[in-house]
């Protein structure tokens, strides 16, 4: 090597920037944050009570539902309507997305008319819902079970469409039968499409479940909500909203956990 | 069982592939089948294993495959074809679970495959975890468990850097030095062709046609301390081959 030569400079660094790591604090910091300014905001009269209530009064409105013992009667059947139709919802899809993805005559006559349905806003239909299925769940349950369906089917068949044909050659190659290379081969290569499919149909099935309970609905998160509106309780409705952003977050980690489990070969 | 292939011929779509192609392959020997890029090597493979339908021509079986023989036509891949969410073991066992096999027959078969391919502290790891040459003995493992009657080996080392194709090359003279097998190896690789071929098969190029057939005599095993003798015979096959090479590398892909 010898002497270094006087008058060099080192090359500038120029590779950083477009990765992004963990930064595990900031959020509930900002989420804090954001409810500090808005309690402060409200307690110095800034923000009008009847513009926006004070955290803290959503809060207490909160308590009041869960001391009166209707908290569960709301959650609990509103659970009951997103489960029943989530997962009913999600077996349809699963079936209709692998027919359309491993049989040509089901592409050729399903993939059309799910393309065309697809698009609708399941609400519109609501009113078409409950002259078939009743005012009751019937009509609430179908509603999500809907919406749940087309997403499904789409991220299915896309998955299935998108697993490598290399494996799946090698599974004939080996002479495995067709239920084996469907169940080994296509359905983990489909899995990736699939989980994500997932996160969004939970997050329609939530949107279409507070539609559906604001007709004809005594009990539920989206009937208290609709209750609160109609007498200007912004406390309560506040207190419904977060009940919601609280069960769209649950859902996610779980979908996250699972999801993380089932690809973990991936990693 | 010997391979008979009569008057093959195959399209795609408006280009001709091969055209009226005779090739036997026989027991015990590895058949190299070398030609331009292009030229229908890897369709002919395919075709050879039955996964595509010939246009013209038939792909006969001589001979009945030993009864052991789960799958007689065992194909090992460029990309190698490891199902990412298997370990080692389960993807050796993949093969084995549509057989009538019991769970100690199948754990049998697991275990012997794995031990010689040098794979059995590495039975847990998951292909990701593993190297480009460790994935290939894996997929050699997984067609060892099935016993083939016939290999067939599509360019199983061009994915792999020159170092580990060498020491790959070793492994694949020491299986067959120790139980022969008959296979028919494609590869682009001259160098692969005169050191594991006991004939060397050169296609032309599109649409495919067997330009030559070359026998290489020495024994597999004392190929690698003689390679000076071999590059000859390598140099031979360039000779035949260099026109077809320069031409194919001129055509439009899709033309």
């Amino acid at each position: 090597m010898g002497d270094a030569p006087k008058d060099g400079r080192p090359v500038a660094f120029r590779g950083g920037g477009f990765a992004t790591r963990p930064v595990g604090v900031v959020g509930p910091v900002v989420l804090v944050a954001v409810i500090a300014v808005w309690e402060v905001g409200c307690r110095t009269g800034f923000i009008h009570p009847l513009v926006l209530p004070a955290p803290s009064e959503a809060f207490n409105a909160f308590m009041e539902l869960a001391r009166s013992g209707l908290l569960w009667k709301h959650i609990g059947a509103s659970l009951q309507r997103l489960v029943v139709g989530w997962i009913c919802g999600t077996a349809l899809g699963l079936s209709v997305g692998f027919m359309i993805g491993l049989f040509s005559l089901a592409r050729a006559g399903l993939a059309p008319l799910v393309a065309a349905i697809f698009p609708i806003p399941k609400i519109a239909l609501l009113p078409l819902f409950i002259i078939w299925f009743g005012i009751g769940e019937g009509s609430k349950v179908a509603t999500i079970l809907f919406g749940t369906f087309f997403p499904t089917v789409v991220a299915t068949y896309g998955g299935v469409d998108n697993v490598d044909r290399s494996l799946i050659r090698m599974g004939q190659s080996f002479g495995l039968n067709w239920f084996s290379i469907v169940r080994k081969i296509i359905l983990p290569g489909a899995l990736p499409a699939i989980l994500p499919g997932f996160r969004i149909s939970a997050a329609i099935a939530i949107v279409l479940l507070v539609a559906a309970e604001m007709i004809g609905a005594e009990f539920g998160v989206g009937a208290y909500i609709l209750l609160a509106g109609s007498l200007m309780a912004t406390d309560q409705l506040i207190a419904g909203v977060a009940m919601l952003s609280v069960l769209g977050v649950a859902i996610n980690w779980t979908i996250g956990r699972t999801e993380k489990y089932l690809l973990r070969w991936r990693a | 069982m010997d391979l008979h292939l009569q008057g093959i011929s195959h399209r795609y779509a408006q280009v001709q592939v091969l055209s009226a192609l005779d090739l036997t392959i026989e027991y015990g020997q590895i058949a190299c089948i070398v030609g331009p890029s292009g030229c229908g090597k890897s369709t002919l493979l395919r075709l050879i294993g039955g996964l595509e339908k010939p246009d013209a021509g038939r792909i006969l079986q001589i001979g009945e495959p030993p009864p052991s023989s789960l799958n007689p036509l065992t194909y090992i891949f460029q990309d190698f074809a490891l199902l990412p969410w298997r370990s080692v073991e389960g993807n050796v066992s993949l093969v084995l679970e549509d057989h009538r096999l019991d769970a100690a027959a199948r754990a049998r078969i697991i275990d012997d495959v794995l031990a010689r391919t040098r794979l059995s502290d590495f039975r847990k790891a998951f292909p990701r975890q593993l190297s480009g040459g460790m994935k290939q003995r894996v997929a050699i493992a997984r067609a060892l468990a099935v016993k083939p009657a016939v290999w067939l080996m599509d360019e199983p080392l061009s994915a792999l850097d020159s170092q580990t194709r060498e020491l790959l090359m070793d492994d694949l003279v020491e299986l067959w030095a120790r139980e022969p097998f008959t296979a028919c190896y494609v590869t682009h690789n001259l160098h692969e062709a005169v050191r594991l071929g006991h004939r060397v098969v050169v296609l032309s190029r599109r649409p495919g046609k067997i330009r030559s057939v070359v026998e290489i005599d020495m024994p597999l095993t004392e190929r690698k301390a003689r390679e000076s003798e071999l590059s000859a015979q390598q140099q031979h096959l360039w000779a035949l081959l260099r026109e077809d090479a320069l031409a194919a590398d001129l055509e439009l892909i899709d033309g």
